[in-house]
């Protein structure tokens, strides 16, 4: 299905689906909670569930699956800098932890 | 739009960027959503890197968002469970909101207004409840400055960072009710075009978008 200026239909079968879909993936990330999963196990299953939920709701709520690439590229790609901000600020928050460690240790 | 076809994929890239014309194929008030929600994703973004940059410099223990936020109902101590509703609400509000976008591009007046209510409705019932966690929190002795459970940042991380995101469906929900109210007036019949429908829907969605990271990294994590 193309999108054009006069919009997009799709059946609205699809939006239910999605919309039961996003509760089972709460349902599965709060779960993670509940049954006290810890360390790596617990944060890949909050990561894996929370990019899923993005992917659903960006893709079919937002339409952005039928939108033209030129649109999609422009909008989803420039989020892709704040890895590097992450990056950074995982090495200066590890520096700014170890000196606390150091310091208030004594 | 002109009865050309355009091409695809990676050569649609190439046609729609370089060629002496518009660049979006997209009503322009939703392109300019669009933009503005790119922004508004960098704003949340260094909200959400800065809670990660306190929360792992920090040497005194972070406190159990887990606990922090449980409540006991009917006698049943239950972890997390006010933030698990308002996720449920909020994710409801979004499907109400997308089935609204489908109803207006049917034309249907009167059931994209009521779906776009409904929407509404759901996104006033998540501010109260977060209301109501401020309060609670606020009453425990939560502070941006200190807390009694732990690390002083949880207070400033959790104020700044549910504070912005309610600031967004509290401006989200009369947003809706201004287009609601004009879609069952009848303003869009004589253009015919509910485009102002979608562009609402986007915002929308991406206030339960922001939600879902606040969720997982705040409260899961």
């Amino acid at each position: 299905m193309e999108a054009t200026e006069e919009g997009q239909q799709h059946p609205i079968g699809i939006y239910l689906k999605i919309w039961f879909l996003l509760f089972v993936l709460s349902t599965l990330s709060y779960m993670v909670d509940v049954l006290g999963f810890e360390s790596y196990l617990r944060w890949g299953l909050i990561l894996l569930f929370m990019f899923l939920k993005a992917g659903f709701i960006v893709g079919i709520f937002m339409h952005m699956a039928w939108e033209r690439l030129a649109l999609a590229c422009a909008i989803l790609t420039p989020p892709g800098a704040i890895l590097v901000l992450i990056a950074l600020m995982t090495l200066e928050s590890d520096y700014v932890n170890f000196t606390r460690s150091v310091f208030f240790a004594t | 739009m002109t009865d050309a076809v355009l091409a695809q994929g990676l050569p649609g890239i190439v046609d729609d960027w370089s060629a002496d014309k518009q660049t979006f194929q997209v009503h322009w008030g939703k392109a300019m959503m669009w933009i503005f929600l790119l922004s508004d994703t960098f704003i949340f973004s260094c909200f959400v890197t800065s809670y990660m940059s306190v929360r792992s410099a920090t040497t005194v223990p972070w406190p159990d968002p887990s606990e922090v936020f449980a409540l006991t109902i009917f006698g049943q101590h239950m972890p997390l469970i006010l933030i698990a509703i308002m996720t449920f609400i909020l994710i409801s509000s979004s499907g109400t909101m997308a089935m609204a976008v489908n109803f207006g591009y049917r034309k249907d007046r009167k059931t994209t207004a009521l779906l776009m209510l409904a929407t509404a409705a759901f996104g006033a019932t998540f501010v109260s409840m977060q209301v109501f966690e401020w309060s609670k929190l606020i009453a425990e002795g939560v502070r941006p400055w200190s807390n009694p459970m732990g690390a002083p940042q949880f207070g400033a991380c959790f104020f700044m960072i549910t504070g912005f995101h309610g600031a967004h469906v509290s401006i989200g929900v009369i947003y809706l009710l201004t287009v609601a109210f004009k879609v069952w007036r009848g303003d869009f019949e004589k253009s015919g075009s509910y485009v102002s429908v979608e562009i609402a829907g986007l915002y929308w969605h991406f206030v339960d978008l922001v939600w879902v990271f606040i969720f997982a990294l705040f409260y899961l994590w």
